[in-house]
């Protein structure tokens, strides 16, 4: 017991060191991102653009971290599984068989590596006997997302397992388990104040909702691996958890809501012609303005940082430097604030969604 | 553009996983944890009722602890009273007893000094009758005969006439 204790205080020290050391983290990320934007100058002049998408969105192996020698570029990165589906044909491989350019050929199809059109990232393209070039149906490949929000989930369990097994030795936790179950009640007292008398159902979808994005948007601002990856600023995310409180709300909600909805009683006949319309537009509206704020905060934080470290490398000045760092290092602090904020929004408004539609009064 | 469409492989995996997150920490974390605070909750709640319980009861005690102290006072002093009133009467029984000896034998006193008195009158009546008769006898000594009837007649009328 005292074990599992010890580590939960450990692991919550390292994220508090983590987060203080945003200096040291800073000038890591700088490091890396030197190689790359030099392997970007090299190529095809300052294309900031490729290197902050490269960083913002997703891809199908896990870098490291890259380098130039003299033999060209060289880079240490973790290939991860590419699985896939197209016209009855199952592809299953590692992301290193796509290294170089190669293809592979499975199932009479040709897989292969490349941008489609109008895309910016390489992304996982099939050519059949008849087309060529086209995404396959389905592509489940575990990507560095993916990858990157298993950790997040192992991070997660492993807080909030041990830190409600201290509970079993005593019933007034110590260290660390007192903050953890601060920041439980303050996220629980969200879901009591807005729901009300039926929250108990919604408690556990709101603590993991909060803290699946809070976490998520710390291991996205650590910048080395095994971190910084964009998975909470990445749209299928955000829509993904939007989804879930739209379910939850539209699922759950009394006959009280829908005749409001559909009806707006207590204005005049006419202006229902307008109201109704607007209601129903209002429920599609509510989890859209979640997954958008969510993914536009968080990727534009990344964004701005990248830029401003960029900045470095587009002005060509050691000079500027110290400008850029020091604005990254305010942006940084901010996208921490931010970081434990965007968590705090969605989960408030997806427990204040939830509050009107499952309660019969206003 | 990239970033404005979701890849449906990401959106799989992330409902996936955050479905299994919910399931896990719900069952693992949530569930302890939250039920820990409520036992935590229930606890200081009782703990605080007990207490209010405790001091209300410790005043009942006290306050049933004043009244036993009261009544048993109260019994005190009744017991002394009965006591001395006991003993009062006790007092007044022995003296009316004594009174009540001292009379009946004060009363037996005069009953014997007025029949010992009778008794000596009864003798001088006789004496004096017999006297007189003899006086009488003396006087008239032949006419009248010393009979039984003159004798009578003296003691009718002696007891005719008061001594005292």
């Amino acid at each position: 017991m005292a074990i599992m204790y010890k580590k939960t205080t450990h692991i919550f020290i390292l994220l508090l060191a983590l987060l203080a050391n945003v200096g040291i983290a800073n000038a890591q990320e700088e490091a890396a991102v030197v190689d790359l934007a030099a392997e970007a100058h090299e190529e095809e002049g300052l294309d900031m653009t490729h290197l902050i998408f490269h960083h913002v969105l997703d891809a199908y192996q896990w870098d490291i971290v890259g380098w130039e020698s003299e033999d060209g570029e060289k880079k240490i990165s973790i290939p991860l599984p590419v699985i896939a589906y197209h016209n009855g044909h199952f592809l299953f491989t590692l992301s290193s068989s796509f290294e170089d350019g190669a293809k592979v050929e499975e199932g009479g199809l040709v897989w292969y590596m490349g941008v489609p059109e109008g895309r910016v990232v390489e992304k996982l393209l099939v050519n059949t006997a008849t087309e060529t070039a086209v995404r396959p149906t389905l592509d489940i490949s575990i990507t560095r997302n993916v990858a990157s929000m298993w950790l997040s989930v192992i991070v997660i369990l492993l807080i909030f397992v041990s830190a409600s097994k201290a509970y079993r030795k005593s019933l007034v936790p110590h260290g660390a388990v007192n903050a953890i179950e601060t920041v439980v009640l303050f996220v629980k007292d969200i879901a009591d104040e807005q729901i009300g008398e039926k929250s108990a159902k919604y408690v556990p979808y709101m603590l993991t909702l909060f803290f699946f994005i809070w976490i998520n948007n710390i291991i996205g601002l650590i910048p080395f691996f095994p971190f910084s990856t964009n998975l909470s600023g990445n749209i299928a995310f955000t829509a993904t958890l939007a989804v879930g409180t739209f379910i939850l709300t539209n699922f759950n909600a009394t006959k009280h809501y829908w005749i409001h909805n559909f009806t707006v009683p207590g204005v005049p006949f006419v202006m229902k012609f307008i109201l109704v319309p607007i209601e129903i537009v209002t429920m599609f509206i509510r989890p859209f303005t979640l997954l958008v704020r969510l993914f536009a905060n968080v990727t534009g934080g990344h964004i701005i940082i990248l830029s401003l470290i960029s900045m470095i490398f587009i002005i060509g000045s050691i000079a500027m430097s110290v400008p850029s760092i020091l604005l990254t290092l305010i942006i940084f602090v901010l996208e921490i604030i931010f970081g434990a904020l965007q968590a705090y929004i969605f989960t408030l408004l997806s427990a204040l969604y939830i509050g009107l539609a499952v309660n019969d009064e206003h | 553009m990239d970033l404005l469409s979701p890849e449906p492989g990401l959106v799989i995996w992330t409902g996936l996983t955050f479905l299994i997150l919910i399931y896990l920490l719900g069952k693992f974390a949530w569930k302890p944890l939250l039920g820990a605070i409520n036992e935590r909750e229930a606890t200081i709640k009782a703990a605080v009722e007990n207490a209010a319980k405790a001091t209300e009861e410790l005043k009942q005690i006290e306050a049933t602890k004043a009244r036993i102290e009261a009544e048993t006072r109260k019994e005190r002093d009744s017991i002394l009273k009965e006591a001395h009133a006991l003993k009062d009467n006790i007092v007044e029984e022995a003296k009316n007893a004594a009174q009540q000896e001292a009379t009946k034998i004060v009363e037996a006193a005069k009953a014997q000094i007025a029949k010992d008195r009778a008794d000596a009158m009864q003798d001088l009546r006789k004496t004096v009758a017999k006297l007189s008769v003899e006086i009488a006898s003396k006087v008239i000594a032949k006419d009248l005969e010393k009979d039984a009837s003159q004798n009578d007649l003296v003691e009718k009328y002696l007891q005719e006439c008061n001594f005292n």
